[in-house]
């Protein structure tokens, strides 16, 4: 529990999840503390995204037993969004499109909910454009409708910018580097190691050591089944990366939920 | 900016709902008889074939039965409505001039300040009469006219008299007759050959009496090559008894003409909207109805567009908001009655709290009409699944070198959808209203600015308490 300001951002005990009565995770304990990046991989269908929507309050992850703290707070009975305003922030695995709404009035909306004042039109140009420089992002984007039509690689990118002009304490970023070239790849994780050093506590989803070479963990935790079964430094992932998840007997479904 | 628009105005309830206790000096008496319309039209001092024409009307009405179709009118009590409420004596041209408690309501309804801003022109219309009428000095120098349909018939009644009830015939269906018989006030819109009217002529039309039947009449004839965009607003005060609202609108496009013509409706909810509006579009006219319909218990419309002659075309772009017992049924009529004409017709409905909203559309393509397009696409959004929404596309196509789309979809906003937004701080109540707004975004753009941000602010107080 040693953080860089001695606080814990997120704190995650004994969570159990369900979806449609099938227990999805099976008591994941695990410690985000602020400035630190944290890598969570695991086989597909082990609960990675389970964990990242159930953190984010999505409706139809049904949380059964557990605790989940973030900045001192119990936040399971809180809403969706009022997580979101409190300083969490999820890059989707796969961001949902909202027809006829342009990236750049949302943001605004988004960005004045968790403001006292609101930022002026002007304002918020100038730092939107600031940030889709930063990301290499085509300015027309802004006046794109949200997620609608965009490559797989598009939407990531936008996810991030996102997470750029919102500033959240707390990232956990869903597989952003599936869908990424190369370039973008290494243009995203920038964008994170940037926002790194202050306060900002990441958690990193993802199957590829690649995105960790540009972005590198402080901690790596191996999910399997619905537990967190290891935890280590950054050369757990490059074993993971050479070896798979055999060791654990992985990959096969639960049935003793 | 949106968002601080509902918290500015922090109301869960119809804005427009107040009434002004204004003192009219004649009301005519509930019930509809022969002298009821023998007064009407003898206060007006019409002349007799417009009194004529309002009695034929009157037998039409009573000879012709309740539509069947569409909405349930069977609470409308046709003894219980005043038909005719003169609220003052004389049209004021200048907003100093209309009597204070009746300029008090268009001031809350922020309209002379609109005027002000990005208007050419603006009637008022206080239940049955105008009582403010107003247009830019250059346009009148042109020779628009832009007058209340009373003083158009008394200014201008040759021009009047050759296309009054031209396209739609008084008995054309029984609220079209009911309206001939009754009408008073609308507005008398003519531009001359070749004038573009560069901004919108308005006008605002207000019930404030209870059991008050609204039945005004509107003219607009556009001359070879003119432009003309009227928007008509409505609104009316919130009663626990129904009032009835039951205009006409007729319009002739004449060659390489275009008129467009922009409705809010947001009726108070015990309202019944049963409005007629049909437009014929000559050689390379256009035609475009942009109708939104947010308020009414009951709306029954479906503009029309008969595309006479060679490259005439007609669009509607609708939009149907129902709530909690509203059902909005509206739609759109097309008729290719000549060779190479088309139409377009984009409907988008959203249906919350028990809702109903129907689409019912009709193109017909007459017989030797060739080479005609047209393409029909309506989409409902569904808010929760207490709500309902209809589709009734009918189609008359006696012509086989056509070309004729239709598409149509049912989609509900899904928890994906809300998630996403509310993960990014919006409550969901904005993430529902941003869902709705991006689901009419086609349609909202097509409006001025000034009607795009009102319409957006509609929706949002339409939206607000709708969760749960
Ligand atoms: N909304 C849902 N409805 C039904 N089943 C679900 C739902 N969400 C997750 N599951 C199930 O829960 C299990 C874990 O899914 P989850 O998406 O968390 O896996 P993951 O670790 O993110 O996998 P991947 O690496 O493929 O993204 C899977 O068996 C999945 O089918
Ligand atoms: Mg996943």
């Amino acid at each position: 529990m040693t953080a860089t300001n001695g606080q814990t951002t997120l704190s995650i005990r004994d969570l159990h999840v369900s979806v449609e009565d099938a227990e999805i995770l099976r008591g994941v304990t695990l410690d985000v503390p602020a400035g630190e990046v944290h890598a969570l991989m695991g086989p597909n269908g082990s609960g990675k995204s389970t964990l990242a929507n159930a953190l984010m309050g999505h409706p139809a992850y049904d949380v059964t037993a557990g605790q989940v703290h973030f900045k001192g707070r119990d936040v399971l009975d809180l809403e969706t969004d009022e997580r979101a305003r409190l300083g969490m922030f999820l890059a989707f695995q796969y961001p949902a499109e909202i027809p006829g709404v342009r990236v750049a009035s949302f943001l605004r909306l988004a960005l004045n909910a968790r403001r006292e004042s609101e930022i002026s039109v002007m304002a918020f140009r100038r730092l939107l454009l600031e940030k889709m420089q930063m990301l290499r992002m085509d300015p027309k984007f802004a006046s794109r409708y949200l997620n609608e039509g965009f490559s797989g690689g598009e939407k990531k990118r936008n996810e991030i910018l996102q997470l750029a002009v919102l500033e959240p304490e707390l990232a956990i970023l869903d597989e952003t580097d599936s869908g990424l070239d190369i370039d973008a790849l290494r243009i995203v994780a920038d964008g994170v190691n940037r926002l790194r050093g202050s306060d900002l506590g990441v958690l990193v989803i993802t199957h590829y050591q690649r995105l960790l070479n540009y972005i590198e963990p402080d901690r790596v935790h191996v999910l399997i089944d619905g537990r967190v079964v290891e935890s280590g430094g950054k050369e757990l992932a490059e074993r993971l990366e050479a070896e798979g998840y055999e060791r654990y007997g992985a990959a096969t479904t639960s049935e003793d939920a | 900016m949106a968002v601080k628009d509902i918290e500015q105005v922090g109301l869960d309830t119809y804005k427009f709902g107040f009434h002004d206790d204004i003192q009219p000096v004649y009301t005519s008496p509930k019930g509809l008889s022969e002298d009821v319309v023998r007064e009407i039209s003898r206060q007006k001092d019409e002349p007799a074939w417009m009194l004529d024409f309002r009695l034929e009307a009157l037998r039409q009405f009573e000879r012709k039965s309740m539509p069947t179709w569409g909405a349930d009118l069977s609470r409308i009590d046709f003894d219980d409505i005043h038909y005719y409420i003169r609220p003052q004596d004389r049209q004021a041209r200048s907003w100093d001039d209309v009597p204070e408690d009746i300029k008090s309501t268009f001031d809350k309804l922020g309209i002379p300040e609109a005027e002000r801003k990005f208007l050419a022109g603006v009637g008022a219309q206080y239940d049955s009469e105008v009582v403010y009428h107003s247009i830019r000095d250059d346009l009148e120098e042109q020779g628009v006219i832009f007058l209340d349909m009373d003083s158009g018939l008394r200014e201008h009644e040759d021009i009047v008299r050759d296309y009054f009830g031209t396209v739609i015939p008084n008995g054309d269906n029984k609220f079209a007759a009911l309206n001939s018989a009754v009408w008073s006030g609308g507005s008398f819109v003519y531009v001359p050959e070749g004038v573009r009217v560069d901004i919108p002529l308005q006008a605002y039309f207000r019930i404030n009496a209870e059991n008050m039947g609204q039945f005004e009449r509107t003219l607009i004839i556009v001359e070879p090559g003119a432009y003309v965009h009227y928007v008509e607003g409505c609104t009316a005060p919130v009663y626990a008894t129904d009032s009835l609202h039951s205009a006409v609108v007729e319009i002739i496009v004449k060659e390489g003409g275009r008129c467009r013509y922009t409705t809010i409706q947001n009726w108070s909810t015990d309202v019944f909207n049963l409005v007629t509006k049909r437009a014929v579009a000559y050689r390379d006219a256009t035609m475009e109805w942009v109708d939104g319909n947010l308020g009414s218990k009951v709306t029954m419309k479906y503009p029309a567009v008969y595309l006479m002659e060679p490259g005439a075309h007609g669009e509607v772009l609708s939009i149907a908001f129902a709530g909690e017992d509203q059902h909005q049924d509206a739609g759109a009529k097309m008729v290719h009655a000549a060779p190479d004409t088309s139409s377009l017709i984009t409907s988008k409905s959203i249906s919350r709290k028990g809702g109903r909203t129907a689409y019912r559309g009709y193109v017909q393509v007459m017989p030797e009409a060739e080479r005609c397009r047209s393409n029909v696409e309506c989409d409902a959004l569904l808010i929760d699944d207490r709500s309902r929404s209809d589709t009734y596309p009918y189609m008359d196509i006696e012509e086989s070198d056509v070309a004729i789309q239709h598409e149509a979809t049912v989609s509900k906003v899904s928890d994906q959808q809300l998630f996403y937004l509310m993960s990014r701080g919006l409550t969901q109540e904005q993430a529902m209203a941003m869902v709705v707004s991006g689901f009419i975004e086609p349609i909202v753009k097509e409006l001025p600015m000034e009607y795009a941000v009102e319409m957006n602010r509609l929706i949002e107080l339409q939206m607000e308490g709708s969760i749960g």
